[in-house]
């Protein structure tokens, strides 16, 4: 079995697989820990109106902190947009997605992906340029952090290799960049790239709790 | 220990503006004789014990962006990236991952996260303790929503288990364990001061009425450094004509147990308070001037008794705002331009932003807002129990100066707020400061301006 038929048989149906036993054991460990009961009296009924209300409203910095998180925010929206506007308006991604689900939509033209993804990978490159010098983040960071910006750009930077035809045979290139995804694929649920799901289960236990007071969210 | 045992083990620093325990001659900041690697062993143990659905969601989520470190006084007048909020759980997070995560198992097969050490811990104890006031203000920046000050506080339980709490924030927790308040003020004191202030100031002060209406609290910062809000107090009930009384039984609102992060403490107040208000059939119990009271008692009471309050519970800024909307209280017009301070633990913390507004307005004063108020105020530098570490005193009036500067760009002529311990932190700053600027009760400033009953009746006509 050559690497492009393994990537396409094996790899894929391993990492998709590890994938979702993965998130789902990790959102389960965490979901099925003990809940203390809270005997307060609510100052604000209806925790569920608070959870979805912070979901929304830390998509965006308050204004107040706006001067020193603006930049990060836009850069990180950017580079989330691209990612999402490569994998669901490629064609030959949508093509994958409907061999293995059956579903499929019309793809945005090549041009218009192929420049997102120079923007996404540029922006990519630039949140890892701060992340290594910026002191916070230095101290902060860890391999997670690392690790999984490699496994995420990865990706990107393979997909256009293999668009542009450049650096080796498109079949080796079409197997590296589908062998990248599939790393990302098994790495998602043990590192930070579970961020993705957490992000309303974070907002929304803080945005319960906090309405549920009345205090500041 | 007795009484006379604590004052000789942790004597009272009586002089100056704020009220803590003397520094001690040489500093020892862990309590007992543990070996190393028990109180590691314990800290674990404890951060196991609290790590349920809530905590593990947040430390699950966190991405290391680090905005939290933007919206913290301790990093934004340092620039030192220690102080960034989620460093602070470094810790903790990494006893999460090893000991209780989903992946537990697999960290310590291949040993990716390592034991918590005795050493890292007390080398992280300024990071949990002096440089945090758990004012929550990270938490409204945080794009995962994370309550980092939650976890901070859950934190503190694992330190205290270990015996690594800041020398003096455990002298004065162990103090109100013994005599029941952490800065002298004993039942016995308390009365005697209510007696005296009674006489002194012509006001009927009850005190261990068998039945009331309202059990009414106190911080012991206002006992012995303000007694004039028991005055204030005292005045206010009675010219509502509310039944009302004070307790030895059950009368300090402070809960230095849990900002020192011993949970057994912490519940031994709560109960003294919650048991005395159900031992006079109290209605309501109301909170004074003192913002970790409030967390203490209006959102965690309950929770440390086991069931719902068979009482409502109430800030003294909340009381007010009714009284005075329903127009029980009329007051002579004030006419100062002011700035209040919110309290982080009744404002942002204690969703209470708005009663001390309403009290403002009624007494007609011109409010002055500072740039960051109500829920994005600054806090004072001297909430979660840091105002009585004296080593972090060089930390917090570094702190201190951000809301001098505040108040300052307010133009305003007077400072109030609602909060004991943040005033004595700004009666301290002001002292090291030589600032011009004295902080206000705003509960002293109601009853200052009661109209007088006979002068109600005639403004009334």
């Amino acid at each position: 079995m050559d690497m492009l038929a393994f990537a396409r048989g094996p790899g894929l149906h391993w990492s998709l697989t590890i994938l979702f036993v993965g998130v789902f054991w990790r959102l389960t460990g965490i979901l099925l820990l003990r809940r203390s009961p809270d005997y307060s009296v609510a100052r604000i009924s209806g925790w569920w109106t608070g959870a979805l209300r912070l979901i929304a409203l830390r998509s965006w910095p308050r204004r107040e902190f706006s001067a020193t998180t603006s930049f990060p925010t836009l850069i990180g929206y950017l580079f989330h947009i691209g990612l999402a506007v490569i994998v669901f308006g490629l064609q030959q991604h949508i093509l994958l997605i409907r061999s293995l689900t059956g579903l499929s939509w019309p793809n945005l033209p090549s041009g218009l992906v192929n420049l997102t993804a120079g923007v996404t990978a540029a922006s990519m490159l630039a949140l890892l340029i701060r992340r290594m010098t910026n002191p916070v983040l230095r101290l902060l960071s860890n391999f997670d952090d690392y690790f999984s910006w490699l496994v995420a750009f990865l990706p990107v930077a393979t997909g256009m290799l293999a668009v542009a035809h450049l650096g080796a045979r498109y079949e080796t290139l079409l197997a590296l960049h589908m062998l990248s995804a599939e790393l990302l694929f098994v790495w998602f649920p043990f590192g930070k790239l579970m961020h993705a799901s957490l992000i309303f289960l974070s907002r929304g236990t803080s945005g319960a709790l906090l309405t549920r007071k009345g205090a500041a969210i | 220990m007795n009484t006379v045992e604590i004052d000789a083990v942790h004597p009272l620093m009586t002089e100056g503006p704020r009220l803590t325990v003397e520094p001690p001659a040489t500093r020892y900041d862990k309590q007992g004789d543990l070996p190393d690697g028990e109180r590691a062993a314990r800290a674990v143990r404890q951060f196991v014990r609290d790590f349920g659905a809530t905590a593990a969601t947040w430390l699950e989520s966190c991405i290391h962006c680090g905005q939290c470190a933007e919206a913290c006084h301790y990093y934004v007048q340092t620039g030192e990236a220690k102080y960034t909020p989620v460093w602070k759980l470094e810790p903790f997070k990494q006893a999460y991952k090893r000991e209780a995560g989903p992946f537990a198992p697999l960290y310590r097969a291949l040993n990716l996260k390592r034991d918590v050490s005795a050493a890292e811990l007390e080398s992280w104890q300024e990071l949990i303790y002096d440089s945090c006031t758990l004012c929550g203000r990270c938490s409204l920046i945080c794009p995962m929503g994370i309550d980092l000050a939650s976890l901070i506080s859950q934190a503190r339980h694992g330190m205290a288990k270990a015996g690594l709490v800041p020398h003096e924030l455990w002298a004065v927790a162990e103090r109100a364990s013994v005599e029941g308040s952490p800065l002298g003020a004993t039942p016995k004191v308390f009365r005697e001061r209510c007696e005296w202030l009674a006489d002194e100031h012509n006001v009927a002060i009850h005190v261990d009425l068998p039945e009331a209406d309202i059990l009414v609290s106190m911080s012991s910062i206002e006992i012995m450094k303000y007694p004039d809000s028991i005055v204030a107090t005292a005045r206010i009930l009675n010219y509502l004509g509310t039944s009302w009384t004070f307790r030895t039984d059950g009368y300090e609102a402070t809960n230095f147990g849990m900002l020192s992060g011993n949970a057994d403490w912490q519940r031994e107040s709560s109960l003294r308070l919650i048991n005395a208000a159900v031992a006079c059939k109290a209605k309501r119990l109301i909170l004074p001037e003192c913002g970790h009271a409030y967390g203490a008692l209006r959102w965690q009471g309950a929770n440390v008794y086991g069931q719902p309050l068979p009482f409502e519970v109430e800030h003294i800024s909340e009381f007010l705002a009714r009284e005075m909307q329903a127009g029980h209280l009329p007051v002579k017009p004030m006419p100062a331009s002011v700035t209040f301070h919110d309290p982080c633990q009744i404002s942002r913390r204690g969703g209470a932003t708005q009663a001390p507004r309403v009290v403002l307005d009624k007494l007609g004063v011109d409010l002055h807002e500072m740039e960051m108020h109500g829920n994005l105020n600054w806090c004072c530098g001297g909430g979660g129990g840091v105002v009585t570490i004296h080593r972090a005193d060089a930390l917090r009036y570094k702190v201190f100066q951000l809301k001098m500067r505040q108040v300052e760009d307010t133009g305003a002529s007077m400072l109030v707020s609602s909060c004991s311990n943040c005033r004595q932190t700004f009666d301290d700053g002001q002292a090291h400061f030589h600032w011009d600027k004295t902080m206000h009760s705003l509960l002293e400033l109601v009853a200052d301006h009661l109209i007088e009953p006979a002068a109600s009746k005639e403004n009334a006509a």
